[in-house]
């Protein structure tokens, strides 16, 4: 069963070849046996989960159900489930039941899809590796001593593992596009303010955004269809229209202009990972697609940026984190000064904590001019970069990470290097655009990622280009041994 | 040394919006606590601002009544500081680019003149909520329901040189949020608080050291605060000493200022544009229609009260105190026909007697068409101006209308001359001394002479006989 | 870009987060290697460029003016660590 594509599942369901409560149980018994090993989940909602899954299956004998009806999903721990545990990685979150639910969880939900549990993640999705959670490291099931990649680690391996048919992740800087090219699996960030960020826990408001982690681009439209569209809870949530993402995944790629930024092929690439794009990017010319050069001249100021804007917007976001209406208080505290560094100080992780502090540096009195104005700034150059590209291409193609997973412990005591591994994602998060990351083929038994970028509003294009590679290879269908 | 004092004001009028700024919770006054404080004003896990038109409507209603620049991009900044009364860590306020930009309001000083006072801007932002310091086994109590509530910081510029200037600037404001509609006003429930910034200089020398006062939730407080202030610092320097830039709290019962903060622990706000709230764009059609039913305001109102019904500057100005006041002042000049009467009236009896009872114009027993009936009266000669006080108190004190009043009591004049001819003859016998006094005077003091006759003749007819008719007549026998 | 111990403690109180005496010089160190990365923006000349604070270019949408909200006290004060007659408890605030 959990071999099958969502689409697939889908068909069974109604076929009656199996029963939601079947596929639930079939589910959570393949997490009970695997995830010692991968830590992918901080809470597994079995009760839940069945009972969902029966009113799925009442839907589907009644006949009035939809394409994610009764389809056994995962959500990041950083989306607010009322009643399940939502920890967002973090010891500050340990005892936090939210009393509502995230829009995303809520779309989700009212499409049918089942939740089995919450993913493991980089505390408050700060880092690229998963090793940042209060809750342990998740291993990657292509190989367990290495990281599965970050923020949304767990959601990654979950899927990569087939513990779930899908999950929802966050994307701030490449935490949805590292982890699943980490896993050798298909992750989207949308276009921001296509997802709602209504009751995902912020980290960086100008740059989060929800989208899906699946085994195929076919499975990612399903799941997007279900997230996407327009949230009066969400100021920043785009009216745009929503389109049939799998209506046009089969549409003809001849004329396809793809760009390929010389900026993205470096020498900061692993020379495997970079044939492995270029082979696919050859798919593409097999299919009639046009590849041109093309120039993101600013990329390099891309890192830095985010390392100003995200850290600053995190610091303020992680300020309702006080010991004073919900998650961790210290004990005893003797005064309210006491309470609030405590219980921040108790609370939170050392990688939030570094975000939390150069955030505060940058907006303080005397330096807001040279770091977040200025970080402003570039920030529309590197948005600038794209927006001339877009006049001459229809999508950009690169790596997603410049390597494969990494050993764990490796760059967790050094930041700076664990922050440039998101060097190709980070600027489509600052622009605010849609990326899509797939599977290559595998270099050196690892996963590694094509990332494909497009203009704003164009995730179907995206999927439909991603789509095609999935129709003309099967390194999507490559699965971890021993799992 | 002469000094010369400069203070400014920052006033925070809460919107009387019916939802908080940005959640859909109530605004309403007085709940129990927390019962309205939802996710949003929590400031729960994931939660997101949406902003309510409604406030920004107010905002610009304000503008536009102070001849303000509009900010036709304004944004919503966080200013960053942890308080328990705070659920984020930050407010969301306006910095940069508030809603209302520079305006301008008219004040009148204690010799008529108008004075113009500068009004740096307003910008829109949410109240925090209350801590409560009673004892809860050492704890502080915390109610967020008033947290969200949308407040209009409207800062002056430092124009004001005396403390009853700044009382008129502060009066002037909370009369135009009044009559826009947009606060109601009301001091003891926090809707309308008001922080002096005061310093002294000598005379024409650069701005001094300014202190902060806060707390001042009275015009009367304001005052006393800032005189107090004024001393104060005046007698710092006079003895060498100098002022400190702070943060001090009135202190009501002592009539004192005292330091809360000083500058060095001053906070670093760090202020930035709230990444969950786009830019406000105002265009030309929302502006219009937040001020097509603009009230008339004050300034207009007593301008047009002085041209339209000849009413005194200081009259005018009384009776356009409140948006109520003046409809009551209008209505009663209409039916009465004579609007000075009416001024008069409204300023005088019906004013005493709302201060005497603690009441508002809109609660008043009299209402303005029972006023306006009972000064037809006089108009007409039923009643004299003074018999009509005791018709007034009766009306006050329920006994109906006017003419039911002067019915019952018996209270019409006497404009029968016979009746009083026969009342003018009896005083004329009953006092020959008197008379033979008159008779020799000259013209002069016959005329001060003759109060004395027209008193006995009101006495003997309880003050029912025609006041015009009794010196005719008496004039006419004493001297026939 | 360096920062120094006492710097750290600055930050640290702004941010009310405690960082213990252990940690402050490994904090200061990661802390400046960080503010070393961030430098790079300084190499390009960013005057007269317009700081961009969203990627949309969206006005801000408003809310009617209506409650919507009902009173859901004991469901959000059953999470909280302290609370008492309806209140959040916190220690005193001084002053």
């Amino acid at each position: 069963m959990h071999n099958k594509s969502i689409a697939q599942l889908s068909a069974s369901l109604r076929g009656g070849e199996f029963s939601s409560t079947e596929l639930v149980r079939h589910y959570l018994e393949r997490i009970k046996n695997l995830d010692e090993r991968l830590n992918c989940f901080v809470t597994v909602a079995g009760d839940q989960a069945l009972q969902a899954a029966e009113m799925a299956d009442q839907r589907l004998r009644e006949g009035n159900a939809g394409p994610l009806t009764g389809i056994p999903i995962a959500h990041k721990d950083i989306f607010c489930t009322s009643g399940v545990k939502t920890s967002c990685g973090s010891r500050m979150l340990d005892n936090f039941v939210s009393p509502y639910d995230a829009t995303v969880v809520e779309r989700l939900q009212n499409a049918g899809a089942v939740m089995l549990g919450k993913t493991n993640m980089d505390e408050f999705a700060m880092g690229s590796s998963n090793e940042t959670s209060y809750y342990g490291p998740v291993h990657n099931p292509w190989d367990t001593d290495r990281v599965p990649g970050g923020s949304s680690g767990g959601s990654a391996a979950a899927v990569a593992s087939r513990l779930c048919s899908g999950a929802t992740g966050t994307d701030t800087g490449g935490s949805i596009r590292q982890p699943a090219a980490l896993c050798g699996i298909t992750g989207m960030k949308p276009t921001y303010g296509r997802v709602s960020r209504y009751g995902m826990i912020a980290f960086a408001s100008s740059l989060d955004q929800g989208g899906p982690l699946t085994r195929s681009a076919e499975d990612a439209a399903h799941l997007l269809q279900a997230m996407v569209g327009f949230d009066h809870r969400d100021s920043t949530s785009a009216d745009e229209p929503v389109p049939d993402y799998s209506a046009t995944l089969d549409e003809d790629l001849r004329g396809l202009r793809i760009g390929l930024p010389k900026e993205y092929f470096d020498e900061g690439l692993d020379s495997g990972v970079g044939d492995a794009v270029m082979a696919a990017v050859d798919e593409y010319r097999k299919m009639g697609a046009e590849v041109v050069d093309t120039t993101l001249p600013n990329t390099g100021l891309a890192v830095p940026t985010y390392y100003v804007v995200a850290p600053a917007e995190c610091s303020s976001n992680l300020s309702r984190f006080d010991g004073a209406r919900f998650g961790y208080r210290c004990d005893d505290p003797d005064s309210l000064e006491d309470m609030y560094v405590r219980s921040r100080g108790e609370g939170f992780g050392p990688e939030v904590k570094r975000r939390i502090l150069i955030g505060t540096y940058a907006l303080s009195a005397g330096y807001y001019d040279a770091y977040y104005l200025k970080a402003q700034q570039t920030r529309h150059l590197i948005s600038d970069d794209f927006k001339q590209a877009f006049d001459k291409v229809d999508v950009i193609m690169g790596p997603t990470s410049p390597t494969t997973a990494f050993a764990i412990g490796e760059r967790s005591n050094d930041p700076v290097t664990m922050y440039l591994s998101d060097i190709y994602t980070i600027a489509v998060n600052l622009a605010g655009l849609p990326g899509i990351s797939v599977p290559t083929d595998l270099v050196g038994g690892k996963p590694a990622g094509l990332q494909i970028i497009g203009n704003y509003f164009q995730e179907a294009k995206l999927l439909n280009v991603a789509h095609r590679l999935q129709q003309v290879t099967d390194w999507h269908l490559a699965v971890p041994e021993g799992f | 040394m002469q000094w010369e004092t400069v203070i400014g004001l920052e006033i925070h009028a809460q919107l009387a919006t019916r939802s908080k700024i940005f959640s859909g919770a109530s605004t309403a006054f007085g709940a129990e606590p927390n019962t309205q404080a939802c996710n949003v004003d929590l400031g729960l896990p994931g939660v997101l601002p949406v902003l309510n038109r409604e406030a920004v409507r107010m905002a610009v209603r304000f503008g536009v009544a102070i001849e303000a620049e509009l900010g036709r991009r304004s944004v919503f900044a966080r200013k960053n500081y942890f308080y328990p009364d705070l659920p984020k860590g930050y407010q969301i306020s306006q910095f940069e680019l508030p809603v209302v930009g520079r305006g301008q309001v008219e004040i009148l000083q204690d010799d008529g003149t108008a004075k113009t006072i500068g009004v740096t801007r307003a910008h829109l932002e949410e109240d925090a909520g209350k801590s409560l310091h009673e004892d809860f086994h050492g704890l502080t109590g915390i109610d967020l329901n008033r947290a969200g509530t949308p407040l209009l910081e409207i800062v002056s510029e430092p124009d004001m040189r005396s403390a009853r200037e700044a009382v008129a600037y502060a009066r002037k404001i909370h009369q135009v949020v009044r009559y826009l509609g947009i606060c109601d006003g009301n001091m003891q429930e926090g809707s309308f608080r008001m922080d002096a910034n005061v310093s002294v200089r000598p005379y024409g020398d650069e701005l001094g050291t300014r202190a902060e006062l806060k707390n001042l939730n009275s015009f009367r407080f304001l005052e006393k605060a800032i005189n107090f202030e004024v001393e104060r610092q005046i007698d710092r320097l006079e003895s060498g000493a100098e002022v400190v830039q702070e943060t001090r709290l009135y202190d009501a019962d002592k009539d004192e200022t005292r330091s809360m903060r000083s500058k060095e622990e001053a906070n670093d706000y760090r202020y930035f544009p709230d990444p969950d709230l786009l830019p406000v764009e105002l265009d030309d059609s929302f502006i219009a229609s937040a001020v097509k039913d603009m009230p008339e305001l004050p300034d207009a109102k007593r301008q047009r009260f002085g041209q339209e019904y000849g009413l005194t500057a200081y009259d005018a100005q009384l009776l356009t105190g409140s948006e109520a006041l003046a409809d009551y002042f209008e209505s009663a000049a209409r039916e009465a026909g004579d609007p000075k009467l009416a001024a008069n009236w409204t300023n005088g009896a019906v004013s005493a007697a709302l201060n005497k009872g603690g009441l508002d114009i809109t609660s008043s027993p009299v209402t303005a068409s029972m006023l306006g009936v009972m000064l037809k009266r006089i108009v007409d000669g039923t009643i004299s101006g003074k018999i009509a006080k005791q018709v007034f108190e009766g009306m006050w004190s329920g006994d109906g209308t006017a003419d039911e009043v002067i019915e019952a009591k018996g209270l019409k004049q006497i404009t029968d001359g016979g009746a009083i001819e026969k009342i003018v003859a009896d005083v004329i016998a009953a006092n020959p001394r008197q008379v033979e006094n008159y008779l020799a005077a000259e013209a002069a003091k016959q005329q001060k002479m003759l109060g004395f006759f027209v008193g006995q003749v009101m006495k003997q007819s309880r003050g029912k006989a025609n006041p015009r008719q009794v010196n005719e007549l008496l004039t006419k026998k004493l001297r026939g | 870009m360096s920062l120094d111990r006492l710097e750290v403690e600055k930050i640290a109180h702004l941010a009310r987060m405690q960082v213990s005496g252990a940690e402050l010089d490994a904090v200061a160190e990661d802390l400046s290697d960080i503010l070393d990365l961030v430098a790079q923006m300084d190499a390009v000349d960013t005057a007269g460029v317009a700081p961009m604070a969203h990627p949309l270019h969206m006005a801000q949408r408003l809310r009617e003016d209506k409650v919507t909200e009902t009173d859901q006290r004991d469901h959000f004060q059953a999470i909280a660590p302290a609370t008492e007659n309806g209140l959040y408890l916190v220690p005193k605030v001084i002053g």
